[in-house]
């Protein structure tokens, strides 16, 4: 604004809204600014929409000046209307109906010739002059002529047959040829050029490719990647030529083919050139606007040494440019990506939205459109600098290359080709650069159980995806809990029960609802409380019951619990513990117990009870065998099964029958049931193995009988085995066993083998089977005080890790080691099997059936012979044939 | 007595049903539940550590699960199977699940007498599908 005009504005007091409005400019309708756009392309008519969202429609008088004679389409899709995968009026974004319908003066088929960037006017090829305010040169690029002989007719035009691939009228003119013609030449064999071989092999066509780097798409693939692209792209039936050139085209009338480097002729009716694209700068660089690779400019897309109207409270008049025309920060972006954000940052400074705005450059990802060869590449393709770090996988059997390139713990460059599904995940690391997981592999695969899996399946899994397969709660169960207003983990878990079922989807669970709250998530206090029902951490609870004297789980809620409000879900837990605490001293009330540790058996869906007597280290007599036997046919149990702790399960047995079982079986309880110590799985050892180096089987026996029924804050499964050969897999047990040699043992912590797998950590090497009695008592004991209620060694041992673990079991660093000795010593004393229960029974009714009358839900028996089923008698027909129950055998 | 009873799922009779007789009060272990028939109808009966008793409908409506071995405390009852939980005084779901009818459970003369409420009631109470949270 000029300056003798603002004197006067402090004495213009009667208006004093007109120092608020921007002052009209010369010409405008109303007033508005006159914007001129020149280029009705993606980039064009981009900012136009962006424009009209902001409002511009009220501040600007719009002129479009299209070199084509169309509305506004997608450019992008021109590859998939070659193929045939997609039609013109599915491409197309704005019909020229759009233009007029916002006051958009759309001049069609008009080529503007020249700018006079002083008189603010362009010249357009009819001669006439259009003045404008605001102009924006948005006239994108061309493709690019290569040097080749015979390419243009004299009057400059391109030989007929030849073709760019960059318009609707190219990629008709290239659907007309390939219906009258065979054979292709692909000029180029970048991303462009891959479409269009896919697009004309889809008519039939035979292609051939010229690409005159070493390797195909080289500006996105690295020479590895590019080798095993090639093999895909000629599985297309697609001939590839690299490292050569086209030098000639033959053909005086029309072309008849192409020259190579080497001299070859290689024949074709028609050549695409796709060798890259010439940004259409002229006119920016006959107005005197600075264009050096394209046309310069500024954060703002403002074009230098344009005559912009500098600051004074006016809105920035002047020149602009965006899209494929444009140099930024010294790049050219050939992507549509860019563009976009280009376009919102330009209407932002046009309108006045947000004046401040910037655009600081794009992150571009690409992503090849060739149906069957799925290529997605964003930034380096190769390490740039020192220090770059660099991860492949190449599978070019399979065609699957893949690389990531990390800078800084930051993703700068990623290629996928062949199996894309990563892109989601690396894209959004790339776009955000986001902290990247220690293990770079799990960038590129989801390796078992680790976070990797779940920092993929929160975002881009699909809202009908299961989450929790236990309890079949998918990821738009817990967004509606989110929404619903839970906010917690804990919360959301309690309102859908994902999570609580195996537990192995928790971590995802919680990256759901993370994701889902949006940085509103709340962590509930009582995820560290050992029990629900008791604000206390696990250490801080014990060290009251102690403190306190705390010998039941009622004196427990009572005395801890606010309001002294019993909890049933957190008695089981409390259970548990004051056992371990207390040992003889325990005041035992069985409403407390599960019903599993109330009769000592396993629960069954249909109320009845699993029985599995105690078989140490999975060894067995003909005898005990016999007497299984016998009871299973006496109570015609249901199935009889072979576990996998090695062990026999009669199943399908009443409460009632229990104690009478237990008494025909005359077996000690083999706890298949509790939170506890359940067997030792051993292998032969070396009585008959001729590998063993250690007798595993009798020290398997010698562990499960000195701590058969421990109690534990969660299952604790035990193997040992002779030789690191492993067959009863000691390395994925809670604490596993392995003899080495020499009357030496390796003593495991930490394994699992279920719903999560995790190999065990070495806790120590020990000389002797009763130093491994001991250590794993030790273990045991100072899980039973330190682990969370159901938290599996395979949690414990890694939340305090093994070197820790060491420390206080081994080098008594803690000098804990003689306490937690002799409270295991205690605890195995007050060992007393709990089927004798069963000749007294602890409380009334405590083997009365709790499903008097309806045997619900009712397990289908196997029918009698049949696999699994009860054998009629010894005469029944053979296994193999099931035989209905009551059919002549 | 004669209190009228409404039962899980606002099922009400006009009625009181006639007492039934399931046995002394000492057949029943306090802090547990025992499942017991009353005119042909599964009901567990749970003892409150406070004297009180409280019955509801014996089978989860679930998978069928044994209502009367689940764990108790002074307000719900935990289906043993997969840990529904419902409230004793109302047989109301807390995880999701239909209601469970809910009965009147009285000692007389040291006898624990039942009276069934919503006698006609589907077995496993109206279908109401809540989803209360805990």
């Amino acid at each position: 604004m000029a300056a003798p005009v603002d004197t006067s504005a402090s004495q213009r007091t009667a208006e004093p809204a007109a120092a608020e409005v921007p002052a009209p400019r010369r010409g405008g309708t109303s007033g508005r600014r006159r914007l001129v756009v020149v280029g009705n392309g993606m980039a064009g008519a981009r900012t136009l929409e962006e424009l009209l969202e902001r409002g511009g429609g009220e501040l600007f008088d719009i002129t479009v000046f299209g070199d084509e004679p169309y509305g506004n389409y997608n450019r992008i899709m021109l590859s998939h209307v070659l193929a045939g995968e997609d039609d013109e009026s599915g491409i197309l974004l704005n019909p020229r109906e759009w233009y007029s319908e916002n006051g958009i003066d759309l001049r069609c088929g008009v080529r503007v010739t020249s700018v006079d960037v002083h008189a603010k006017e362009v010249v357009d090829a009819s001669g006439a002059v259009t003045p404008y305010d605001v102009l924006l040169l948005a006239t994108g690029s061309s493709p690019r002529i290569p040097p080749m002989d015979g390419v243009r007719r004299e009057d400059g035009s391109l030989l007929p047959g030849v073709t760019g691939f960059r318009g609707l009228d190219d990629t008709r003119a290239m659907l007309a040829d390939a219906k009258a013609h065979q054979r292709a030449v692909v000029v180029g064999g970048g991303l462009l050029g891959l479409e269009a071989a896919y697009g004309l092999r889809a008519h039939g066509l035979d292609v051939t490719v010229v690409h005159s780097a070493a390797h195909l798409m080289n500006q996105q693939l690295d020479a590895a990647g590019g080798a095993v692209l090639r093999g895909s792209i000629e599985d297309l039936g697609v001939t590839v030529h690299t490292g050569t050139r086209t030098t000639a085209v033959t053909g005086a009338e029309r072309a008849t083919g192409v020259v190579l480097t080497d001299g070859t002729h290689v024949e074709a009716d028609m050549v695409v050139l796709t060798a890259g694209i010439t940004p259409n700068s002229e006119l920016a660089l006959h107005a005197g606007l600075t264009v050096e690779r394209a046309i310069v400019v500024d954060d703002q897309m403002r074009c230098v040494d344009s005559g912009v109207a500098e600051g004074g409270g006016g809105a920035p008049d002047g020149v602009y440019a965006v899209g494929e025309c444009v140099q930024h920060r010294g790049v050219v972006y050939g992507l549509v990506a860019p563009l976009w954000e280009q376009a919102s940052v330009l209407a932002d400074v046009l309108t006045g939205a947000d004046p401040t705005a910037e655009y600081h450059g794009s992150r571009t990802c690409t992503k090849l459109k060739v149906a069957g060869v799925d290529v997605t590449s964003m930034g380096l393709s190769e390490p740039e600098r020192a220090g770059d770090e660099l991860v492949v996988f190449s599978d070019s059997a399979r065609g699957v290359y893949q690389s990531v390139v990390v800078r800084e713990d930051r993703l700068v460059g990623a290629t996928l080709l062949g199996d894309v599904r990563k892109t989601p995940v690396l894209q959004q690391a790339f776009d955000r650069q986001l902290p990247l997981p220690a293990e770079r592999l799990r960038l590129l695969f989801d390796l078992g159980d680790g976070d990797g899996d779940e920092a993929k399946g929160a975002a881009d899994l699909p809202d009908d995806s299961q989450v929790c397969n236990c309890n079949g709660v998918t990821k738009g169960d817990i967004v509606s809990a989110v929404e619903g207003g839970c906010t917690s983990v804990k919360g959301v878990m309690d309102a859908t029960r994902a999570g609580k079922g195996c537990g192995s989807c928790k971590s995802l669970v919680g990256q759901v609802v993370e994701l889902a709250a949006d940085g509103a998530l709340t962590e509930d206090p009582s995820v560290h409380w050992y029990v629900p029902g008791v604000p206390l951490r696990k250490d801080e609870l014990v060290a009251q019951i102690r403190e306190r004297r705390l010998l039941s789980v009622s004196a427990v809620f009572e005395a801890l619990a606010p309001g002294g409000e019993h909890d049933a879900k957190s008695t089981m837990g409390l259970t548990s513990l004051l056992r371990t605490l207390w040992a003889d001293d325990f005041v035992d009330e069985r409403g407390g117990r599960f019903i599993n540790d109330r009769v000592h058996a396993n629960i069954q869906r249909d109320g009845t009870f699993s029985v599995v007597p105690q078989m140490k280290g999975g060894v067995t007599t003909p005898a005990q065998l016999r007497t299984i036997a016998d009871v299973a046919e006496k109570y015609d149990v249901g199935m009889v099964k072979v576990t996998g702790g090695q062990r026999i399960a009669l199943l399908g047995i009443t409460k009632e029958d229990l104690p009478e079982v237990w008494k025909d079986l005359g077996m000690p309880s083999g706890y298949a049931y509790g939170k506890s110590t359940r067997t030792v799985k051993t292998c032969v050892g070396t009585d008959f193995c001729r590998f063993g180096l250690g007798d595993s089987t009798q020290l398997g026996i010698d562990l499960e009988t000195r701590f058969q029924g421990l109690e534990t804050p969660a299952k604790l499964k035990l193997g040992v085995v002779g030789c690191p050969r492993n067959c009863a897999e000691a390395y994925v047990k809670d604490i596993g066993v392995v003899a080495v040699g020499s009357g030496r043992w390796e003593v495991y912590v930490g394994g699992a083998a279920g719903a999560s797998v995790r190999k065990a950590d070495l806790l120590a090497t020990v000389s002797s089977p009763e130093e491994v009695l001991t250590l794993v008592g030790r273990f045991i004991q100072f899980y039973r005080v330190w682990g969370n209620w159901l938290e599996r060694t395979y949690d414990f041992v890694p939340r305090l890790g093994i070197e820790r673990l060491q420390k206080v079991l081994l080098e008594d660093s803690d000098g804990l080691v003689a306490q937690l000795d002799a409270e295991m010593e205690e605890a195995v004393a007050a060992y007393r099997d709990p089927w004798a229960e069963g000749e007294e029974p602890r409380t009334p009714g405590q083997f009365r059936t709790a499903l008097p009358l309806l045997p619900l839900p009712l397990v289908p028996s196997r029918p009698m012979g049949a696999p699994g089923g009860m054998q009629a008698d010894a005469h029944s027909s053979s296994a193999a044939t099931p035989v209905a129950a009551g059919a002549p055998a | 007595m004669s209190a009228t009873t409404s039962g899980g799922g606002g099922v009400v009779t006009a009625e009181p049903a006639a007492g039934v007789d399931v046995g002394p009060l000492e057949d029943f272990a306090v802090g547990e539940g025992r499942a017991v028939v009353v005119d042909g109808r599964q009901v567990a009966v749970f003892r409150h550590r406070d004297g009180r008793l409280s019955a509801l409908d014996a089978v989860c409506p679930h998978a069928g699960g044994p209502i009367a071995d689940g764990q108790m405390d002074d307000r719900v009852v935990v289906c043993p199977l997969h840990l529904n939980v419902f409230e004793l005084s109302t047989g109301r779901s807390c995880s999701g699940q239909r209601d469970l009818a809910r009965h009147e459970a009285v000692v007389e003369d040291g006898r624990v007498v039942v009276r069934l409420a919503g006698r006609w009631a589907a077995p496993g109470g109206p279908g109401t599908r809540r989803a209360t949270r805990l």
